[in-house]
């Protein structure tokens, strides 16, 4: 089902953004071992989207990213879209397009200037299809499908663009509880079966500590801290960045569950 | 989410496989409806006038023309002549002038992701319309002998127009947003058709001429306008059957469209520019027409789904169609005088829209 043989490293060093004179990013360094879950976390407005930007190569920054051995910004952009898929946090999808049509849109890095999708495009598409169980869906259209749907056939375009990357902003935000566990755990099985790199942003806490392997915390453009989910999912350290008191478990295999307690009215 | 038990996993897979029929494939079924509205359009321009020539006699006298098919329509010399000299290139105009002016309007609405974009939008028509003006005022005609000066002129004023745009929305090296572009675009356009309408004003003398030219028409004096305009017409079909893949991808927006690998500035610049260049030869040699850029990527978006890959070849072929039965009603409702064409593509062009728009609008 995947060309993709072994796992990719990402890295970022000293990578700062400005945008409109406010330095988003300011010196981000980070490595992810290739085939680990990467969990950015923090308050709204920290920086996260903006890192994951950097990823796609969509906003301009200084210092490097990495991916695999190669200087992504020395990169062309078709190349770069054959090694790391997003799944962006407003999708914009255009009205009236078909889940088949949408998710070939993935295939667009492998295609040269020819006027047809190949038939190897075609059956890349029709494989993710029917993995994400969406082959019954194949001629609806997107704008008629509901929250969970629509997500997990964003999810299609990126699987079709068949990277060893897969970037995720914010994949679960406009998703009921269950909903999000389904996009999630799916996400999880794809990671297992391709030996996936996932680099996503969460905000929910919780979350993150039941699928990550590794957290990192972002707050206002800064790095505070990196680790396991036991390691940075403290109740101090939800405390400092979020204002918020927290209860965490460390369970048996290394996910962390996170309970926030209501604040007392004073 | 659970695996499906392996036996009902391989009757999917059987099912799936190859693969299913995709609405971005053009198809056979809707390339040979579109090559066939063409000929057909074409047996009936060059059938009708005021010299009546049955339609098997056409068909088999444009037959005869193919190469390795030898068969005699047995029609009169001057009978012949009325065929290929009159009519016949009068036909390919308008099957060139539609294809392009719908082609070069689905492409507008593919950079700028609206549907109500047109091939005028970035000031086209009023750099063409102030480009004639100049030449008919300045009674160029009489000047240069050799060559027609207006479809020149006109064609000259659009491209400036379009450059100005082009130009004016840029700043310090980085082409600027779609947004810019068509105010741009409207500014341009309105400046020039100040300039136009002032000079027209001066030169109430030329009036009658001017405002015939800006009507549009597809009469020809022969093979020359076609001859003209066909350099911009292969460039520009080329240029856009080359985009539909990546006027696909840039439906999702700049952002994601980089992300999956596509330069979108690049793009929207080599797009309009085989776009604008098509537009821009085909109102030089046939005037203003309108409706025809955005009515016949409409439809075809309504009848045949929304994916570049069938829109334009579709748009091309569906519109030089149009725009070449169209000039057939023109020429003989109220024959021996014409109808601007302009008249009859809305004429026709907006109850038929309507038409398809409502039948959308019912499930």
């Amino acid at each position: 089902m995947t060309s993709t043989g072994r796992s990719v490293e990402v890295e970022w060093s000293e990578v700062s953004v400005v945008l409109g004179g406010r330095t988003v990013l300011d010196g981000f360094d980070l490595t992810v071992p290739g085939g680990s879950w990467l969990a950015v976390i923090g308050p709204n407005g920290a920086g996260k989207t903006s890192l994951m930007r950097t990823l796609a190569g969509t906003l301009a920054h200084t210092g490097t990213v990495r991916i695999g051995d190669d200087d992504a910004g020395r990169m062309p952009g078709r190349e770069r879209a054959r090694r790391l898929a997003v799944v962006p946090q407003h999708p914009v999808i255009p009205p009236g397009i078909g889940v088949f049509d949408y998710a070939l849109l993935g295939r667009s890095p492998h295609q040269g200037l020819r006027f047809s999708a190949s038939d190897l495009d075609r059956r890349r598409t029709s494989e993710v299809l029917v993995r994400l169980e969406l082959d019954g869906f194949a001629y609806r259209s997107v704008d008629t499908l509901s929250g969970g749907e629509r997500q997990r056939v964003v999810v299609a375009r990126a699987l079709v663009q068949d990277t060893p990357i897969l970037v995720l902003d914010e994949p679960t935000s406009f998703l009921d509880l269950g909903h999000q566990l389904e996009v999630l755990e799916l996400i999880a099985e794809l990671r297992a079966e391709r030996l996936l790199t996932v680099i996503s942003t969460l905000h929910d806490l919780a979350v993150a500590g039941q699928f990550a392997d590794v957290v990192a915390v972002l707050d206002d453009g800064h790095l505070i801290t990196h680790g396991t989910p036991a390691e940075v999912l403290t109740p101090e350290i939800i405390a400092n960045h979020w204002g918020v008191h927290a209860h965490s478990v460390v369970d048996e295999d290394g996910s962390v569950t996170v309970t926030v307690h209501r604040r007392q009215p004073t | 989410m659970t695996s499906p038990p392996a036996g009902e996993r391989m009757a999917r897979d059987r099912w799936a496989s190859p693969t299913w029929p995709d609405t971005s494939r053009l198809g056979g079924r809707w390339l040979a409806a579109g090559i066939a509205s063409v000929l057909i359009a074409a047996v009936i321009g060059v059938a009708t006038g005021p010299v009546p020539i049955p339609i098997w006699q056409v068909i088999l006298e444009l037959a005869d023309r193919l190469p390795l098919i030898d068969v005699d329509s047995s029609l009169s010399p001057a009978d012949q002549a009325i065929v290929w000299d009159l009519r016949a290139p009068r036909v390919v105009l308008g099957l060139l002038v539609g294809a392009l002016l719908a082609g070069s309007g689905a492409a507008y609405q593919g950079v700028f992701r609206n549907p109500l974009a047109d091939p005028y939008l970035l000031g086209i028509a009023a750099g063409a319309g102030l480009g004639a003006t100049i030449a008919i005022v300045a009674r160029l005609r009489d000047a240069v002998g050799f060559i027609d000066p207006v479809p020149l002129a006109a064609f000259l004023g659009a491209l400036l127009a379009v450059a100005a745009a082009g130009t004016l929305s840029t700043r310090r090296g980085s082409s600027g947003s779609p947004a810019t572009l068509i105010l741009a675009g409207v500014a341009v356009a309105n400046f020039f058709t100040a300039i136009q309408t002032f000079i027209q004003q001066q030169n109430s003398e030329t009036l009658q001429q001017v405002f015939a030219w800006i009507l549009g028409r597809l009469s020809t004096a022969g093979w020359g306008e076609v001859r003209l305009l066909a350099p911009y017409a292969v460039i520009c079909v080329v240029g856009l059957l080359l985009s539909v893949g990546s006027l696909d991808v840039l439906a999702v927006g700049d952002e994601e469209a980089t992300a999956l690998g596509l330069r979108p500035r690049t793009v929207r610049r080599l797009v309009l520019m085989a776009a604008s260049l098509g537009a821009a030869a085909a109102v030089a040699v046939s005037g203003l027409i309108g409706f025809v850029g955005l009515v016949v990527p409409h439809a075809v978006r309504m009848l045949a789904g929304t994916s570049h890959r069938r829109v334009i070849p579709l748009s091309l072929l569906f519109g030089g169609a149009f725009l070449a039965l169209a000039d057939v009603v023109a020429r003989t409702v109220r024959s021996p005088a014409e109808l601007p064409i302009g008249v009859i593509t809305a004429f026709i062009g907006a109850p038929f829209f309507l038409l398809i728009l409502r039948r959308q609008a019912t499930p």
